[in-house]
């Protein structure tokens, strides 16, 4: 009888994918909820027609593949969560088949034909995001206003009629529904900081404008806060490394005082930052993806802090009025680079300047 | 028995002589012309499949991916390196004898960019349009890998014949990437094809335009360099999964035959 002697480590964590996979979609729920609140079904209806998609593309992927045992495969939850963070991101009036292109795109290309789960150098949804940004800029920036601001009522039926034929049941079109009611064409906080800044306006007065509400923007705001406790709920639950969000936070946090306070005038608040477009999404469900993102603490702690400074600048001088996308393709690019460099010192070995002591 | 094949034998010699004295030539050149026929066969196959220089050996992959958004542009530069190969390949193989091997490289640039000028200086006069829209990359012909690795390769080590020939096939090969890819992205991006081909062949080639969808607004990824480099990537798997597909059926005929042999010695 032979005794089987294990390597370390002996403790195992006994989470698989699928018990991962849906902790973070739990916590993404209450960034949904928000984001219902403020911009009504058209994310949900996106995230419906993504998650269909992505099954779909998933399955025959899988056996074209000839790979044993889909099923687990398929609903280990990476396609479904995937699907619903692509959905979070779209505009919430974008047509039905941005959504469906993304998530092909996403599924097929981003993931499965790197090697599947586990081999993507890139994050699916971000990728997929991107593609469609650079593919139809049109589509893809017509967010519409909060609720709150609109002239139209925008009910279920409605806007399942605005992403599947373009037009609300009264006939009115997306162009008509971002339109306020002095006639002008309602963009996001950051979109319209952006153009302001543009023409010359200082921040204060582009502040006044109805979009950024009472506080720093209507509705994101919220949204934004609410992810933040999803995300904390998930370092609580030890599903996600605290290092990426708060690396990601400080520096973000650190460029915008820097600017603010040299010329508060031209540059956004700090709060501004953080809580307007996907801040808290990047920072605590799409930087923390333990495929793309880095493994090493030092790691991600370079790769959170590297996200934030391009966030910054391409929010600031970049072209996009929004750049957490771009950026986190960027770290996955960088993070195989900064893992080789920040390996931790394996235990019972020397580090390379001890060992030039010693000799 | 004997006496038959005496008499018999010197029938055939005289046949054998007779053929003999002409046989040897004719043997030779029926060889000679299925030699000839094979290497020519081989250049074909070489140049249009398994050494096609856009799949496989990756040549010239900066017009490739530059210049493909339309067929229309696609046609345009893949005939104008199939001309300037052709005849590249043509002259690098007539004047080998008298080329220093130390500084072939140099003459052969020369006599390429020689052949780029006369096919600019010509798409400037009778193409117009798309001469504008292939731009800078209708002179960087010259700097197309393809071009000098076959006039290195194969136009300077043989015969005029099978220079020119090899020339032609490789152009080929390339300028059917350059269409494929050009269609691909053409249906995706605009949802058309042939879209300005009467920018290249004439005016007549108007009703040559498809439209295959009708797309409301353009798939810009597909038009852009990075949908190129993804269209290519899976054109180069498609021509791998037909290689491999065709690889895995030569086996199972070899081990059939062998069953087949076994059976009868069994027999």
């Amino acid at each position: 009888m032979a005794f089987w002697i294990a390597s370390s480590p002996h403790n195992h964590s006994k989470a698989e994918t699928s018990a991962l996979m849906r902790l973070v979609i739990y916590a993404v729920l209450p960034g949904i909820f928000a984001q219902w609140y403020f911009f009504g079904w058209g994310n949900i209806i996106h995230i419906l027609l993504a998650i269909t998609t992505v099954l779909f593309c998933e399955f025959i992927v899988l056996s074209l593949r000839n790979k044993k045992n889909i099923r687990k495969q398929l609903f280990d939850g990476s396609a479904i969560l995937t699907a619903i963070l692509l959905g979070i991101c779209l505009p919430a009036i974008a047509p039905w088949w941005i959504s469906i292109i993304g998530a092909v795109f996403a599924v097929v290309v981003v993931k499965q034909l790197y090697g599947g789960l586990g081999h993507n150098p890139f994050n699916p949804a971000m990728a997929a995001y991107v593609m469609l940004l650079i593919s139809f800029p049109l589509q893809m920036t017509s967010w519409q206003p909060p609720l709150a601001l609109m002239t139209i009522d925008l009910d279920l039926a409605n806007t399942l009629s605005v992403i599947f034929t373009d037009f609300t049941k009264e006939g009115y079109s997306v162009q008509q529904l971002r339109t306020s009611v002095d006639g002008f064409t309602m963009a996001t906080p950051l979109d319209t900081l952006k153009t302001n800044t543009g023409l010359g306006l200082t921040v204060f007065e582009s502040m006044e404008n109805s979009v950024f509400g009472e506080h720093f923007s209507l509705g994101w705001e919220w949204i934004n806060a609410a992810f933040f406790i999803g995300g904390l709920v998930l370092i609580a639950k030890k599903a996600i490394a605290w290092q990426t969000p708060l690396s990601f936070l400080l520096s973000l946090f650190i460029c915008s005082f820097i600017a603010y306070s040299i010329s508060p005038d031209s540059s956004a608040s700090t709060m501004f930052h953080w809580l307007s477009g996907g801040c808290m999404l990047g920072a605590f469900f799409i930087l923390t993806d333990p495929v793309t993102g880095a493994t090493s603490t030092k790691g991600r702690l370079i790769v959170g802090a590297l996200a934030g400074l391009l966030v910054y600048l391409i929010r600031t001088f970049g072209g996009y009025p929004d750049g957490i996308a771009f950026a986190v393709l960027l770290c996955n690019m960088a993070a195989p680079l900064i893992d080789q460099y920040t390996r931790p010192r394996t235990y019972g070995h020397q580090t390379k300047e001890k060992q030039g002591e010693a000799k | 028995m004997s006496t038959k094949t005496e008499t018999k034998l010197p029938t055939i010699n005289d046949d054998t002589e007779l053929t003999d004295t002409v046989a040897p030539d004719e043997a030779a050149l029926t060889l000679a012309k299925q030699d000839n026929k094979d290497e020519y066969k081989e250049l074909a196959i070489q140049g249009l499949w398994k050494n096609n220089p856009g799949l496989v050996q990756l040549l010239g992959l900066c017009p490739l991916l530059a210049v493909t958004a339309t067929v229309t542009n696609a046609l345009g530069l893949g005939l104008a390196t199939l001309l300037v190969l052709v005849c590249s390949n043509t002259t690098v193989s007539a004047i080998r004898h008298w080329v220093p091997k130390e500084i072939r490289i140099p003459i052969f640039v020369l006599i390429i960019a020689s052949f780029v000028t006369c096919v600019q200086l010509l798409m400037n006069a009778y193409t117009y349009g798309i001469y504008q829209s292939l731009g800078i990359f209708l002179p960087l012909i010259v700097t197309n890998c393809a071009i000098i690795g076959r006039a290195e390769a194969y136009a300077s080590k043989n015969p005029i014949k099978q220079a020119s020939f090899d020339g032609l096939m490789m152009g080929l090969g390339f300028a059917l990437v350059l269409i494929v890819l050009g269609a691909i992205r053409e249906v995706l991006g605009q949802g058309t094809l042939f879209d300005g081909a009467n920018l290249l062949l004439g005016d007549w080639a108007t009703v040559l335009r498809i439209e295959v969808i009708h797309l409301d607004s353009q798939f810009l990824l597909a038009i852009l360099p990075p949908g190129a480099f993804i269209a290519m990537g899976f054109i180069i798997a498609l021509k791998n999964a037909i290689d491999s597909y065709i690889k895995q059926r030569q086996p199972k005929k070899s081990d059939k035959a062998i069953e087949r042999i076994r059976v009868n010695f069994d027999s």
